[in-house]
C-alpha cells in the first residue's frame, strides 16, 4: 500500500534528493487520499456517529394521553454504567462470559482440527482434490443456512440424539445449548483454519523435510520444528480472523437456539435486542464496549502472537529506508 | 503482511458498530389532523407475500380506481423486520409508507408513537367484522387499525382413538383433557406411548401466546384492560400451573420444551401426539394423506380451559395509515376494500386466512373448503388479544422468560409470576 511511486520525468538530482523525497510523500498522500475518504465514509462515521449515539437516550415513558414522550436526550456516559450494575449488569455480564467462553473454546478446537485438517489436505495423494472441496464445503455454507440445519440434528428426535441414544434436549436453555453451539461453530469454522495452514503448509520446501529426516528427527519432532513454526504466520493470521469474528457472533446462536436464552446469548444478541427495542443508545452502548473488548484482545493476540511478523516487517521497512537514506 | 490484521481489525470492529448506528430523529410532537385528506398514488407495505393472491387483488383495485394506484412494497417475510422497516420510515417521516400492515401486537407501539393515524369507525365496516379482532386495532378505546385476518389457537385431537377408548366428544375442559389421555393410553394398545399434549413452548412469541391463554382460560389475566399488569393473582398461578404440572407429571413430555408450531406439527402428524394446541393452519397438512398419518383421524375443537371452554389468544394482522402519508383519503378507500366481504371471501377461499368478517364463517362456500371455521370462530369470539402495551418487545420477552422459568422448573410459579409483576409495573409505567 505505501509503496513510494518513483516521480516521472524527473531524474533524480543528488542536490534535490529531500525535496524530492518530500514531494513523492505528497504525491502518494495525494493517490491515497481517495483511499482514506472512502474509509472514512464507510468506517469512521459509522465508529463515530455509534459512539455518539451511545451517549443519547430514548425519553421513556407516555404522558397523560397514553402517547410516547419523544425526543432524545444526552445522557453522557449512563448508558454505559447503566450497563454494570443491576438487572442490566447480571445481563451483560453473563453475555460477556458466554463470548468470551465461545471464543476461547471455539478458536482453540477450531485451530486443532483446522490444523489437523489441513495435513490431510497436504498429504492426501489420491483424490487430493476431492478430498479438499469435502473439507471446505462446511465453510461454503451460509451461518444461519448451518444454524437451521443443526437445529433439525438437534431436534429431540434428531440426528445427535439418535446416535447418542440420548434425549438431551439440545435447544433448550442450559449447558447443553452451549456444546450444541460450540459443536456448530467448530464444524463450521475449521475449515478456515485449514485453508490457511494449508496456504502455509504449501509455502514450506520439501528439502526441510528431507534434511530433517537425514538428521533423524521423528515426525512429531519435524511437526514441532518445522512445520508448526513455519506455519505460524498464516496459522496467526487465521486465529486472529476468527477470534474477531467470533467475539461478534450473533447468527447461529440465534437461529440454532434463539433469541433472549441466558446460556447462548452473546454480547452481539445484547445489543440486537436493546436496538429492537428501540433503545438505540443502550444497543450501541453494548455496541462499543464489545468494539473496545475486540480491539483490546486484538491488540494483545498481535503482540503475543504475531509479535514476529511485525518485527519482521518493521525491520524490513527499517532497511529499506536506509537503503533509501545511503 | 502487518497490514492485513490490522484492516482485518478494523473491517470487524466497524461492523459491529455499523450494525447498530441506526439513529433515531427526536420528533416535533405535532399531531397530526383526524382529517384524512388527500387522493391520489398510494403504497401498500406488507411482509412477503407467499400466496400470490395479494397482486390480484390490487390489480382489481388499480382497474377500478386508474387515478389512485396502489403499488405494493414487499418488506421481508420475518415479523421482526417488518416491524423495524416500519419504524424506521415512521422515524424518518418518509411518506414512502402508506397503508401499513401490521401485526395484531403492534398496535400500541404504532398508535402510541403517533406513527399512524386514528380512524373514523363510521366510514368502516366495523359492525361486520368479529369484536375481538376489532379490538385489537384499538388503543385507548380508539381505533388505529383495522382487522383483514385473523387467527386463534384450536385444539386439534385424534378422534378416532378417543372414540376406541370410549370418549365421543372433546374434552372443553384441562382436567377432562388429562383424564382422556390416561383412558387412551390404559384402553388403546397402539396408543400406549402416545404424548398427551403439547403447545408451543419453546423462549419465543408462541410461548407468550401459549402461557397467556393458560392464565385467561383460568380466569386471570396477563394486564387489565387499562393496560395495568394483573399477573401476580391466585387466579393467573392456578392457569400457569395447570401447564408446570402437567409438565411435572408427563402429560406434557419434556421435549415439549423446545417445541414450536412445527415440531408439534410433526409429531402430531405423525401419530405421536393425542391433542395439540395449534393455530388453522395445520388442518390442511393434517388431512393431507401423503404428508399425514392422521388424516380423516383427527377433529379440531376449541381449546381446553379451567371450568369449562379456554380462551384463545389472537393472531391476525391490521392495516392502519402512516401519519406521514399523503393521499389519506386513498388510504382510507383502501381499507375499506380490503376489509370488504368479496375480498375477503377469496381470500380465505384461495389461501385459507382466516377472515375478520363474522359472516363468512358460515358462508357455505368456505365452510365447505375449511371445515374447521364454525369451531375456529367460537375460538376467535371467546378469544383475548394478548397485553396491549406499547413496549411489547419487552413486556413478552418478561412473559417468556417467566413461563419459561416456571416450565422447566428452575423458579416456582409463585416467584416467576411475583417476578414478572414487578417488572411489567416498570415496563408499562
Amino acid at each position: 500500500m505505501a509503496i513510494p511511486i518513483p516521480p516521472v520525468n524527473t531524474p533524480a538530482k543528488p542536490a534535490r534528493k529531500g525535496q524530492d523525497a518530500k514531494s513523492t510523500r505528497r504525491f502518494a498522500l495525494l493517490l491515497l487520499s481517495p483511499t482514506f475518504l472512502v474509509l472514512a465514509l464507510v468506517v469512521g462515521y459509522p465508529v463515530l456517529a455509534g459512539i455518539r449515539q451511545s451517549l443519547y437516550a430514548q425519553a421513556e415513558g407516555l404522558d397523560a394521553d397514553g402517547f410516547v414522550i419523544e425526543g432524545e436526550r444526552f445522557v453522557g456516559l449512563e448508558n454505559y454504567t447503566a450497563l454494570f450494575t443491576g438487572e442490566r449488569g447480571s445481563a451483560f455480564w453473563n453475555a460477556f462470559f458466554n463470548t468470551t467462553f465461545f471464543t476461547a473454546t471455539a478458536v482453540v478446537l477450531e485451530t486443532i482440527i483446522g490444523v489437523i485438517l489441513a495435513l490431510i489436505m497436504h498429504q492426501a495423494l489420491r483424490g487430493r482434490g476431492l478430498v479438499r472441496a469435502s473439507i471446505l464445503v462446511p465453510w461454503a455454507v451460509p451461518t444461519a443456512m448451518s444454524g437451521l440445519l443443526w437445529r433439525w440434528i438437534f431436534q429431540p428426535d434428531g440426528v445427535a440424539n439418535a446416535i447418542l441414544n440420548q434425549e438431551i434436549l439440545w435447544t433448550a436453555d442450559g449447558w447443553q445449548s452451549k456444546l450444541a453451539v460450540i459443536i456448530a461453530e467448530v464444524w463450521k469454522t475449521s475449515p478456515f483454519i485449514g485453508l490457511l495452514a494449508l496456504a502455509g503448509l504449501q509455502m514450506i520446501p520439501q528439502d526441510v523435510y528431507e534434511a530433517a529426516k537425514v538428521d533423524g528427527a521423528s515426525p512429531w519432532q519435524q511437526f514441532r520444528r518445522i512445520t508448526l513454526p513455519l506455519i505460524k504466520p498464516a496459522l496467526a493470521v487465521a486465529v486472529l480472523f476468527r477470534m474477531l469474528d467470533t467475539l461478534r457472533m450473533f447468527d447461529l446462536p440465534f437461529v440454532l437456539i434463539g433469541g433472549n436464552k441466558d446460556s447462548v446469548e452473546t454480547l452481539s444478541m445484547l445489543a440486537w435486542d436493546e436496538a429492537n427495542n428501540l433503545r438505540y443508545g443502550v444497543a450501541t452502548a453494548y455496541a462499543t464496549i464489545l468494539f473496545l473488548y475486540i480491539a483490546l484482545l486484538a491488540y494483545a493476540f498481535i503482540k503475543i502472537a504475531g509479535a514476529d511478523v511485525i518485527g519482521e516487517a518493521r525491520a524490513r521497512k527499517a532497511s529499506v529506508k536506509k537503503g533509501a537514506a545511503a | 503482511m502487518r497490514r492485513i490484521p490490522m484492516a482485518g481489525v478494523f473491517a470487524s470492529l466497524a461492523l459491529v458498530l455499523a450494525a447498530c448506528g441506526g439513529g433515531s430523529e427526536s420528533g416535533d410532537g405535532d399531531k397530526k389532523s383526524a382529517a384524512l385528506e388527500g387522493r391520489g398514488e398510494i403504497t401498500f407495505v406488507t411482509g412477503k407475500d407467499t400466496s400470490g393472491n395479494l397482486q390480484k387483488q390490487i390489480d382489481d383495485w388499480n382497474s377500478k380506481h386508474p387515478d389512485e394506484p396502489v403499488r405494493i412494497i414487499e418488506l421481508s417475510d420475518k415479523a421482526d423486520e417488518q416491524r423495524q422497516q416500519m419504524i424506521q420510515n415512521a422515524q424518518v417521516k418518509s411518506d414512502a409508507y402508506t397503508v401499513l400492515n401490521l401485526d395484531v401486537v403492534w398496535t400500541a407501539e404504532f398508535a402510541a408513537n403517533r406513527w399512524v393515524v386514528e380512524l373514523p369507525e363510521d366510514q368502516l365496516p366495523i359492525s361486520d367484522l368479529l369484536a375481538p379482532t376489532v379490538d385489537t386495532g384499538r388503543y385507548l378505546g380508539k381505533l388505529y387499525a383495522v382487522p383483514v385476518d385473523s387467527d386463534a389457537g384450536l385444539l386439534y385431537y385424534r378422534k378416532d382413538l378417543l372414540a376406541e377408548a370410549g370418549i365421543d366428544k372433546a374434552p372443553t375442559t384441562w382436567s377432562e383433557l388429562f383424564a382422556a389421555c390416561d383412558a387412551v393410553k390404559a384402553k388403546v394398545s397402539s396408543a400406549k406411548n402416545i404424548d398427551c399434549y403439547a403447545g408451543q413452548f419453546d423462549k419465543y412469541e408462541g410461548l407468550t401466546v401459549n402461557a397467556s391463554e393458560a392464565i385467561n382460560a383460568a380466569g386471570g389475566s396477563v394486564v387489565d384492560e387499562q393496560g395495568k399488569p394483573t399477573v401476580n393473582t391466585p387466579e393467573a398461578k392456578a392457569g400457569l400451573d395447570v401447564l408446570v404440572n402437567a409438565f411435572k407429571d408427563g402429560h406434557i413430555s419434556k421435549k415439549a420444551i423446545t417445541y414450536t408450531e412445527e415440531l408439534g406439527r410433526a409429531d402430531f402428524n405423525g401419530g405421536k401426539l393425542l391433542f395439540h394446541r395449534q393455530w388453522p393452519y395445520q388442518y390442511a397438512s393434517a388431512s393431507d394423506k401423503e404428508e399425514s398419518k392422521v388424516a380423516g383421524k383427527f377433529d379440531v375443537a376449541p381449546l381446553p380451559g379451567s371450568n369449562g371452554p379456554g380462551v384463545s389468544t389472537l393472531g391476525g394482522h391490521n392495516f392502519a395509515i402512516s401519519a406521514f402519508a399523503k393521499n389519506k383519503a386513498t388510504a382510507l378507500d383502501f381499507l375499506n376494500y380490503m376489509t370488504s366481504t368479496e375480498v375477503q371471501k377469496a381470500n380465505a377461499i384461495v389461501i385459507g386466512k382466516a377472515p375478520s368478517v363474522a359472516a363468512l364463517y358460515n358462508d357455505p362456500e368456505v365452510v365447505a373448503k375449511f371445515p374447521y371455521m364454525p369451531s375456529l370462530k367460537t375460538a376467535i369470539e371467546n378469544a383475548k388479544g394478548r397485553p396491549k402495551v406499547v413496549k411489547y418487545g419487552d413486556v413478552t420477552t418478561a412473559i417468556q422468560e417467566a413461563a419459561y422459568a416456571a416450565l422447566n422448573g428452575s423458579k416456582t410459579t409463585d416467584a416467576a409470576l411475583a417476578e414478572l409483576q414487578t417488572k411489567l409495573e416498570t415496563l408499562t409505567q
